[in-house]
């Protein structure tokens, strides 16, 4: 296959950054999207040039590091599949493709395709876990849960924070990763100590962060390489509103 | 008090106001149709009607600052949300690609905006008669059978109409998410409803300035 890059090309936060254009030659469909990169790259440092900067890491898309906007979607025209699980088999000789990163205010780009996702983290450190006692490993089953309950929680838990939602919401906001969060745990009888607490410490610096609020677009679910349910914004709204009338802080 | 205020500060809670302050204006906007729809029966009727709603200053009154004090407060929380979610996206992309997003939420906040202008000139043509030639504050069919003689005046209200099917089709729609009413048992029932409501009150409002205009009645 023989493709045309647009890539956006930035060489620090405080540079302007511009689309630059790079043949690709020769990718083979059994590629990964990065692995076709990762050729690209290695054609540009041959003749001298920086090569393109872009996050990754297991490549199993399990980790959350890989991110970019393919043709204006957040990890590719591919349902359920982060960037480093798409194949070049998805796309067709002679494509053009857009190669932009993930853009929010609360994501800065560090250097091309690169972008800043600690304030994910910081979301994550004001209400994202559970008190537990510490000591020998508790008996296994020892809280009953039913297989339902487990399985929402389990389907919120599948997030990878990979920010995908955030570049995909047209307001940039971050209520998709916030609210896998909140339901993951707070669905569990060990997260429910802190549910009126988390709601109202994660949804406070989501929006310190300075991300967007949610307008019901749907864009983040269906950018979402786990597939996180709308349902979970419902359970962050429902757990807020309900924090907010009850808390006594 | 500082629990409402950190909550009026929050994007979700700002969300969950203009969710509830919507849902008041969709209460109204049922009532105030059917109420219209009293025109196809006979003047009387519609008279008889718009009398009743006068019988009280203070109930009236009542009404008119509800629905005044949720129109503010759903039209603040859009300001403010709509600076937050411009300001969060500093950067467009070069190619913008919708995947989920339906032409209603897209439009929503300039169809909002849209309403409200709407909005101000339909209470200065039918509730205080400024902008309306022969105006009555007691023949109220007389006030509609006038106006609607006119193309542009239906088309102009069909126009409004088109606006506000868009904004009922979303916005009863996520009236629900916003609430925290998402379980099974109403995901689909919430879609029906918001494609009803979308379709019928328009719709309904519309029969009026249609009829009389081809003069099925009047």
């Amino acid at each position: 296959m023989n493709l045309t890059l647009h890539v956006w090309r930035q060489a620090g936060p405080s540079e302007a950054g511009r689309l630059v254009t790079y043949d690709a030659p020769d990718v083979s469909p059994e590629m990964s999207f990065l692995e076709m990169l990762d050729v690209v790259n290695e054609r540009l440092i041959e003749r001298g040039q920086e090569p393109i900067a872009f996050d990754h890491d297991c490549r199993e898309g399990i980790c959350g590091s890989c991110s970019l906007v393919i043709n204006g979607v957040p990890h590719g025209p591919r349902r359920g599949t982060a960037t480093c699980q798409l194949h070049m088999r998805t796309f067709s000789d002679g494509d053009h493709i857009w190669i932009e990163p993930f853009r929010a205010r609360a994501f800065p780009i560090v250097r091309d395709l690169i972008v800043d996702r600690s304030a994910f983290d910081r979301i994550i450190q004001t209400g994202g876990f559970i008190g537990v006692s510490t000591g020998s490993a508790p008996d296994a089953n020892a809280i009953p849960i039913p297989k339902a309950v487990a399985d929402r929680s389990m389907d919120a838990a599948a997030c990878i924070g990979c920010g995908a939602c955030v570049a995909a919401c047209p307001n940039a906001s971050a209520m998709l990763f916030t609210a896998a969060k909140i339901s993951h745990l707070g669905l569990l009888p060990q997260g429910r100590p802190e549910r009126t607490k988390r709601a109202l410490a994660m949804v406070q610096r989501m929006d310190l962060e300075h991300f967007g609020g949610c307008t019901n677009y749907g864009e983040c679910h269906t950018a979402c390489p786990k597939e996180i349910p709308l349902e979970t914004i419902a359970l962050l709204n429902r757990d807020y509103l309900k924090a907010s009338l009850v808390s006594r802080d | 008090m500082k629990w409402l205020l950190r909550f009026y500060r929050s994007s979700v809670g700002k969300k969950i106001l203009m969710a509830v302050t919507g849902l008041v204006w969709v209460v109204f906007v049922i009532e105030h149709m059917a109420g219209n729809l009293l025109a196809l029966k006979s003047p009387e009727a519609i008279n008889r009607y718009a009398a009743f709603l006068k019988t009280s200053d203070e109930v009236l009154w009542t009404f008119r600052i509800g629905l005044f004090v949720a129109l503010v407060v759903h039209v603040d929380s859009m300001v403010k949300l709509t600076a937050l979610n411009w300001t969060s996206r500093p950067a467009r992309y070069a190619k913008v690609s919708y995947q989920a997003a339906s032409p209603a939420a897209r439009t929503m906040r300039w169809g909002g905006v849209f309403l409200l202008l709407w909005l101000v000139y339909h209470i200065l043509h039918f509730t205080t008669g400024h902008l309306h030639p022969d105006f009555s504050h007691t023949d109220v069919f007389n006030n509609v059978s006038v106006a609607f003689q006119s193309g542009g005046k239906v088309a102009s209200y069909a126009a409004a109409m088109v606006a506000l099917a868009f904004h009922l089709y979303h916005g009863v729609w996520s009236m629900f998410q916003t609430a925290g009413a998402n379980h099974p048992h109403v995901e689909k029932p919430r879609r029906w409803l918001a494609t009803a409501i979308a379709i019928l009150i328009p719709v309904g409002f519309l029969t009026v300035p249609f009829a009389i205009f081809f003069g099925i009645i009047g």
